[in-house]
C-alpha cells in the first residue's frame, strides 16, 4: 500500500516542452512512472521521450486516460494551468513551480474548494511512492522502500532525511513535499490522515519550518487522531524574525512562526522532536524499536 | 518588497483611503518650500526608513511654527535612528516625509493580509490603534477583531459591517461608519490589484472634524507579483537594504546576512536552515542564509564566495549540497573552479551527499585545495566549528 499515487498513476505533464519539464518528464519516465501524456499549447502532435504532446489538458485526458498532471509551467502562466487541470477532470494535481503570486494561489485555493481534486504544492518537489511512482523532482536512488511516511514543506532537506532512513535499512513508503508557500493545496493535516490509514507505513516523519501554523494545526490533529509514531524536525531555529529565508512562507512575522513554538506544539502531542536535522533517521530507528 | 510611508501613502490615496496632505522631502530647503505650501496649523515632519518603532526613536517632530520646519529636516536627515526594528547598528535617514497635522479624536488600527490558514484575505482591526497588534493580542486578545474575505466574490458591505459594528464605530462616531465601510473596500481592491503582502494603518485616526484618515502606512508587496507592476518595482530603496543581499539577489542566490561567524552554502532553503541550526548545535552561530538554488554551477558557487567573503565576520565556511539532480561532482568543479578564482583565506569544509557523491569528494580530496570533506551533517558541522572555535 501507498498514499495518493501509486504504479497505476497516469501522469500528464503541463509544460513538458520547457527545459525542467523535458527533463523531469524524461526521469520519472525512466523510474517506471506511466508518464502518459504532455501538454504545450500548440505543440501537438510532437512527442518528448515517446510522450505524446496535446494543446490542452482536456484533450490529453480524452485521449489518454490521465488522472494525475505534474505542472512545470512558469509562475505568470501557473494559477491558469493548474485551474485547466482541475476542469480538464484531473483528480490529482501536483504542481513543482516555484515563484507564484500569492494572491494568484489564493483565487486558485478558493476555486478548487469543495471540488473533488487534490492540489499538491505549489513549489514542492512532488510526490513519491517508492518504485511504483515518482511524480516530481526528487532524485529516485535515494528512496529505498519500507515503512516511513515522510510529508514535508522542504526540498533538498526531505532528501536529507530520506537519505537516512534508506540509508539505515528502515525506507519509505511514500514522501510527499507539500511545499514553501504560505498558501498552498495541501497540508500536514491533509496528508497525516492517509498515512495513518495506510497499512504498509509504520512511522511518519514530518518536516516543517518557521512560518505560519501548519506544523501547530498538525500537533492538534496528531493529538486527537494519529496512533503512529511521529518524528519531526522544524527548521529555522536559528533564523531572525520577520525576513523571509527562501521560501515564500518561511518568516517569522508579528513573533508567530518560530521553530521553538511549534516544536512546543509539536512535543505536548506526543511527536518526537529532532533538534539536530542528521538524527532524524536515528530518531525514526528508535521510535519503532528497531 | 518594502516601501516606505509615503509611498504606501500615496498608494492609498490613489485608491481613495483618506491621507494626510504630505510629500517626500530630501532637503530642508525642500521642507521650507512645501511647508509654505501646506499652510497648516500644525506640522509634522516623519523620518522614512523601513523600520517601525520611529516615534519612539525621535523620528518624528512636530510643531506649529512653519519656520522651524526647515531646522527640524536638518536634524533629522542623516541621523541614524536605531528602533526596536533596526538592530543595533540602526538605520540612517534619507528621506522625510513632510505633512500636515490632524486633530485626532480616536485611534485604530486596520490591517489586511492573507491568513494562511484559510487562504483568504483577513482583516484585522482593533480598537487600540497607535499600539503595537502583537501586544494588543497577547494581553487583550478579546480586542483584536478578524474578518476574513471570500476572495471568489471580494470584499462585501457585511465585511465592512461586521468590522465597524464590532469596532463600535456606530457608538464612537456614527458619522464614519459608511466612509470607514467605503476605505476598507478601497483598501481591499488596493492589496488585490497590486498584489500586496501586508497593509498595515496603524493609527487609523478618527478626526475631530469626524472623518476617516490614515495617519500611518505601511504596505510590503508580494517579491513573486512584481514583475506585473513596473509602478510597484520602481518604488525599491536600495539604500534601506543590505548590500551583500543587493548583490546575491542580482547573481539569483538567496542569501539573508546574519551575525554569525561561520558563512554557508548550501541547496535549497530548508536544508540551507536546517544547516543554520546545525552550526548553532554544534557550539557557534552561522553568518548567513544562502540557498544557491537547485541548479547551483561553478558561477552560482563563485558568486556565493565572493558574497560569503565579503562579510569580515566569516571565519570560516561550510558548503553544504545534497546533490538530487545537481551531480555532486559538478559542483565539486564548481568549488574547485570558484576556489581558484576567490582566493578563500579561511577554512572550508564542504559536505557532499547524494548523486555522485563519492566522485565529488574524490575530485576535491585530489584538487591540493586547502579544504576539509565530510560525508555526514552532522560530522561536517563539528569540523567547521572546530576549526574557526566556538561562538563566545
Amino acid at each position: 500500500m501507498s498514499i495518493l499515487v501509486n504504479k497505476n498513476t497516469r501522469v500528464v505533464v503541463q509544460g513538458i516542452t520547457g527545459k525542467e519539464g523535458s527533463f523531469h518528464a524524461t526521469q520519472c519516465k525512466a523510474y517506471g512512472t506511466k508518464m502518459v501524456a504532455g501538454v504545450t499549447p500548440g505543440k501537438a502532435g510532437q512527442e518528448v521521450e515517446g510522450i505524446p504532446v496535446f494543446n490542452t489538458v482536456a484533450d490529453a485526458v480524452k485521449k489518454t486516460d490521465c488522472d494525475t498532471s505534474l505542472i512545470f509551467v512558469p509562475p505568470p502562466f501557473c494559477a491558469d494551468a493548474i485551474l485547466e487541470a482541475a476542469d480538464a477532470g484531473v483528480k490529482l494535481i501536483i504542481c513543482i513551480t516555484e515563484g507564484i503570486p500569492v494572491n494568484d494561489m489564493v483565487k486558485v485555493k478558493r476555486a478548487l474548494h469543495g471540488r473533488d481534486v487534490r492540489l499538491i504544492g505549489p513549489n514542492c518537489p512532488g510526490v513519491i511512492t517508492v518504485d511504483e511512482a515518482k511524480i516530481g523532482i526528487m532524485p529516485g536512488f535515494i528512496h529505498k522502500r519500507g515503512v516511513v511516511g515522510v510529508v514535508s514543506r522542504s526540498g533538498t532537506l526531505t532528501y536529507e532525511a530520506v537519505h537516512q532512513l534508506s540509508t539505515l535499512g528502515l525506507g519509505e513508503t511514500t514522501c510527499v513535499g507539500i511545499g514553501g508557500d504560505p498558501v498552498n493545496g495541501t497540508g500536514f493535516v491533509d496528508v497525516l490522515p492517509l498515512f495513518e490509514k495506510d497499512a504498509e507505513t509504520q512511522a511518519v516523519v514530518m518536516i516543517g519550518e518557521i512560518g505560519g501554523d501548519a506544523e501547530e494545526k498538525a500537533a492538534e490533529y496528531i493529538k486527537k487522531y494519529v496512533k503512529k509514531p511521529v518524528i519531526s524536525f522544524i527548521a529555522g531555529i536559528t533564523a531572525p524574525p520577520g525576513r523571509r529565508m527562501g521560501h515564500a512562507g518561511a518568516i517569522i512575522s508579528g513573533g508567530k512562526g518560530t521553530a521553538t513554538e511549534k516544536m512546543k506544539a509539536l512535543e505536548a502531542a506526543g511527536v518526537r522532536v529532532v533538534k539536530n536535522p542528521a538524527e532524524i533517521g536515528h530518531a525514526v530507528k528508535a521510535a519503532l524499536g528497531r | 518588497m518594502n516601501v516606505h510611508e509615503f509611498q504606501a501613502k500615496q498608494l492609498f490615496a490613489q485608491f481613495g483611503v483618506p491621507v494626510p496632505r504630505g510629500k517626500e522631502i530630501t532637503s530642508p530647503e525642500a521642507a521650507t518650500a512645501w511647508a509654505s505650501e501646506l499652510n497648516t496649523p500644525v506640522f509634522v515632519v516623519k523620518a522614512q526608513i523601513h523600520a517601525g518603532g520611529r516615534g519612539k526613536a525621535g523620528g518624528v517632530k512636530i510643531t506649529k511654527d512653519k519656520a522651524a520646519v526647515a531646522g527640524l529636516a536638518k536634524e533629522l536627515i542623516g541621523k541614524t535612528l536605531i528602533t526596536h526594528q533596526t538592530g543595533p547598528k540602526g538605520r540612517k535617514v534619507h528621506r522625510l516625509l513632510l505633512e500636515e497635522g490632524a486633530n485626532i479624536s480616536k485611534e485604530l488600527y486596520l490591517s489586511l493580509l492573507v491568513d494562511r490558514d484559510s487562504g483568504w484575505p483577513v482583516f484585522i482591526a482593533s480598537t487600540e490603534g497607535g499600539m503595537e497588534i502583537e501586544e494588543v493580542a497577547e494581553k487583550t486578545p478579546e480586542k483584536i477583531i478578524k474578518e476574513l474575505i471570500d476572495p471568489a466574490v471580494g470584499f462585501q458591505g457585511y465585511n465592512g459591517r461586521n468590522v465597524a459594528f464590532a469596532l463600535g464605530l456606530n457608538t464612537i462616531e456614527p458619522a464614519v461608519m459608511n466612509p470607514f465601510i467605503q476605505m476598507m473596500g478601497n483598501l481591499y481592491r488596493m492589496f488585490m490589484e497590486k498584489h500586496a503582502a501586508m497593509v498595515e494603518i496603524n493609527p487609523l485616526i478618527i478626526t475631530k472634524e469626524k472623518t476617516i484618515v490614515a495617519l500611518d502606512g505601511k504596505v510590503s508587496f508580494d517579491d513573486n507579483a512584481l514583475f506585473k507592476h513596473a509602478d510597484v518595482q520602481q518604488m525599491r530603496d536600495l539604500s534601506e537594504e543590505e548590500p551583500l543581499e543587493i548583490e546575491a539577489g542580482a547573481n539569483n542566490l538567496n542569501y539573508v546576512k546574519l551575525d554569525g561567524n561561520i558563512g554557508c552554502m548550501v541547496n535549497g532553503a530548508g536544508l540551507a536552515m536546517a544547516t543554520m541550526d546545525v552550526i548553532k548545535l554544534a557550539g557557534s552561530e552561522p553568518a548567513n542564509f544562502l540557498d544557491v538554488g537547485g541548479g547551483a554551477t561553478k558561477e552560482t558557487v563563485a558568486a556565493g564566495f565572493r558574497i560569503l567573503l565579503k562579510d569580515p565576520n566569516v571565519k570560516g565556511i561550510f558548503i553544504n549540497i545534497f546533490g538530487g539532480i545537481v551531480r555532486c561532482e559538478r559542483i565539486a568543479h564548481g568549488v574547485i573552479e570558484a576556489a581558484k578564482e576567490v582566493k578563500i583565506s579561511v577554512p572550508l569544509v564542504v559536505r557532499l551527499q547524494g548523486t555522485n557523491a563519492d566522485e565529488g569528494r574524490k575530485l576535491l580530496a585530489a584538487s591540493g585545495l586547502k579544504l576539509e570533506v565530510a560525508n555526514d551533517l552532522w560530522e561536517a558541522a563539528q569540523k567547521i566549528v572546530k576549526l574557526t572555535g566556538k561562538a563566545a
